[in-house]
């Protein structure tokens, strides 16, 4: 590894300064603010997208695309204008392609049925990770069962990292169509070669599904960079709102896939003979999709461009570190996955023989928020030997201090249930 | 450490360190097995009858998962050595739950009942008794992990 070198002219990022946005983080339980470790399932909302959403529904909002009158095109120039922040955010190359959905699952959903659906069959080989979120492996699972495909995984070494010399052995098994993968584990943090992977799939023929949901909030994403065909993303993780996300796919592909949901707005003419389907990306935007919350995901994305992707990724691979070190001191607590300079800022482990529901619930009475259970991934968890984990995880507003009381919580549940 | 004692009580932690009937029934007449699929939590419960075909005549379990599930399906454990699999089918959760005697979570509920709704299918599979409507849910996802 070359040592991590950090230009002269970013800033660090001030999380002192940028709780001051987060209202939870000012909130007292029991005399205590929370300790949120629990952002790697979803992030804590700052003023100034809950401003955006409130300041958009009260003087902007109406259906878009469709009014004539001035609001109705305030509102669309608002949803466009996320589309535009959105394809900026990933640096694609035209908001062509870029389609808002409800999350990075309907996200992955959306290639999965109108891609896979029409390209996959028997003799086919459709390629996914032990890494895996379900939402990137059930999907993928469901439909090569639908079209006689075959389903495979690339399995992990013991430090939770892909094995990549599997490689050649799947593709001796078929014609791998799809390879599909998280540029980072939501349970463990690794970062995936990615750029690697899309290598290969091209080189077998295959389209690179990514799935960023876990890596958007924390790095800055080049889709042209990675050169894959689809990736998603989720406002929500990224200090936006719920119910809305992106998926960016190829105009190439997208054009030549059948719609995924039907009806009002995706369509260019309705006869009762037939119907034919709108440019995109709308085709595949069918129905009144969440506006105000588009428009606040946008929001979030100023939020964090501001801050800085880099200056984000520092912070909390600071912070990551820090927590193995602090973890690795105490007795009977295992850590999973890579070093600390292989991951972002999740960390997964377990405290001998007490159940993570137990110490997330120790680790509650003390306002330490943490998440124990399986993560979304049962097959990794099964590759792990575990039932579950405890996973904490850090973002823009987490602070070494919190890190502290998480270890203070667990010497607790330890001595508790010793 | 007032929140801990209380639903950690010290009879919750010896039956989680120390539990009752833990093992398995080789020849069982009963068995069945759960997972809560929100935590985990895993359980497998095995019965004999008596001679009449109705009392629980040994009854045991096996399981991983956090202390309120596993100390709780073993305190079911005790409760139902020796009563009839009519009653047991019958029994309601709050008998148990007044056994366990702590406040418990919605979420932290599911730990608690998950060996009862095992010990119910099990109950249902080998003699037929009924599942009750609450259980219904809880049975689905059972039969269905039991496929597996």
């Amino acid at each position: 590894m070359e040592p991590v070198t950090v230009t002269a002219a970013q800033t660090k990022l001030d999380a002192q300064r940028i709780r001051a946005d987060f209202a939870y983080l000012e909130e007292l339980r029991n005399g205590k603010p929370v300790a949120f470790l629990d952002s790697a399932a979803s992030a804590q909302k700052p003023r100034q997208v809950l401003d955006a959403l409130r300041d958009f529904y009260e003087h902007s909002y109406a259906n878009v695309h469709r009014g004539v009158y001035q609001r109705a095109e305030r509102a669309t120039a608002g949803y466009e204008g996320a589309r535009e922040k959105t394809r900026a955010f990933v640096n694609a190359s035209s908001t062509r392609e870029i389609v808002f959905t409800r999350s990075a699952t309907e996200g992955i959903n959306l290639v999965a049925y109108a891609w896979g659906l029409d390209n996959l069959g028997p003799g086919d080989l459709v390629v996914v990770t032990e890494l895996e979120h379900h939402s990137n492996y059930v999907p993928w699972q469901y439909i090569a069962k639908r079209t006689g495909a075959r389903f495979r995984m690339i399995p992990i070494d013991d430090l939770g990292e892909l094995q990549l010399d599997a490689l050649d052995d799947i593709a001796r098994e078929g014609n791998v169509k799809v390879v599909a993968n998280n540029l980072i584990s939501n349970t463990l943090g690794t970062v995936n070669p990615v750029e690697r992977l899309t290598e290969w799939a091209h080189e077998q023929g295959a389209i690179m599904v990514v799935d960023a949901a876990q890596a958007a909030p924390h790095r800055a994403i080049d889709v042209q960079a990675l050169g894959c065909d689809f990736l998603a993303v989720s406002a929500h993780k990224m200090c936006g709102p719920s119910g809305v996300g992106a998926l960016w796919g190829r105009a190439d592909l997208f054009d030549a896939m059948a719609p995924f949901n039907l009806g009002g707005h995706m369509i260019r003419s309705v006869r009762y003979e037939d119907t034919t389907w709108g440019q995109l990306p709308y085709k595949f935007e069918a129905g009144t999709q969440p506006i105000a919350e588009a428009y606040a995901f946008g929001a979030a994305i100023d939020y964090l461009s501001a801050i800085g992707l880099d200056a984000i990724e520092q912070h909390e691979h600071e912070l990551v570190e820090y927590a193995m070190e602090r973890l690795a001191e105490i007795d009977g607590v295992s850590v999973y996955g890579p070093p600390a300079d292989r991951r972002a800022g999740i960390v997964s482990f377990n405290l001998e023989s007490v159940h993570p529901h137990d110490v997330s619930q120790v680790l509650d009475w003390e306002n330490v928020a943490i998440r124990g259970g399986h993560h979304c991934t049962q097959p990794l968890m099964k590759r792990l030997g575990v039932a579950a984990t405890c996973r904490a995880s850090f973002y823009v507003y987490s602070i070494p201090d919190e890190v502290d009381r998480l270890v203070a919580g667990l010497v607790k549940a330890k001595q508790a249930f010793a | 450490m007032g929140e801990f004692d209380q639903l950690y009580r010290e009879v919750i932690l010896d039956h989680y360190k120390n539990p009752r009937g833990h093992g398995a029934i080789p020849d069982a007449d009963a068995h069945a097995e759960g997972q809560n699929p929100l935590c985990g939590d895993e359980v497998s419960i095995y019965v004999s009858f008596g001679d009449d075909g109705d009392t629980i005549d040994e009854v045991k379990f096996e399981g991983r998962g956090c202390a309120i599930s596993q100390a709780a399906t073993s305190m079911l454990i005790e409760m139902v050595q020796g009563r009839s699999a009519t009653d047991i089918a019958a029994l309601p959760k709050e008998e148990l739950l007044e056994e366990i005697g702590i406040p418990l979570t919605p979420v932290r509920l599911k730990c608690a009942i998950l060996g009862l709704g095992v010990l119910k299918v099990a109950l249902h599979r080998a003699k037929g008794t009924p599942l009750p409507e609450g259980w219904s849910t809880l049975a689905v996802e059972l039969e269905f992990l039991a496929d597996d």
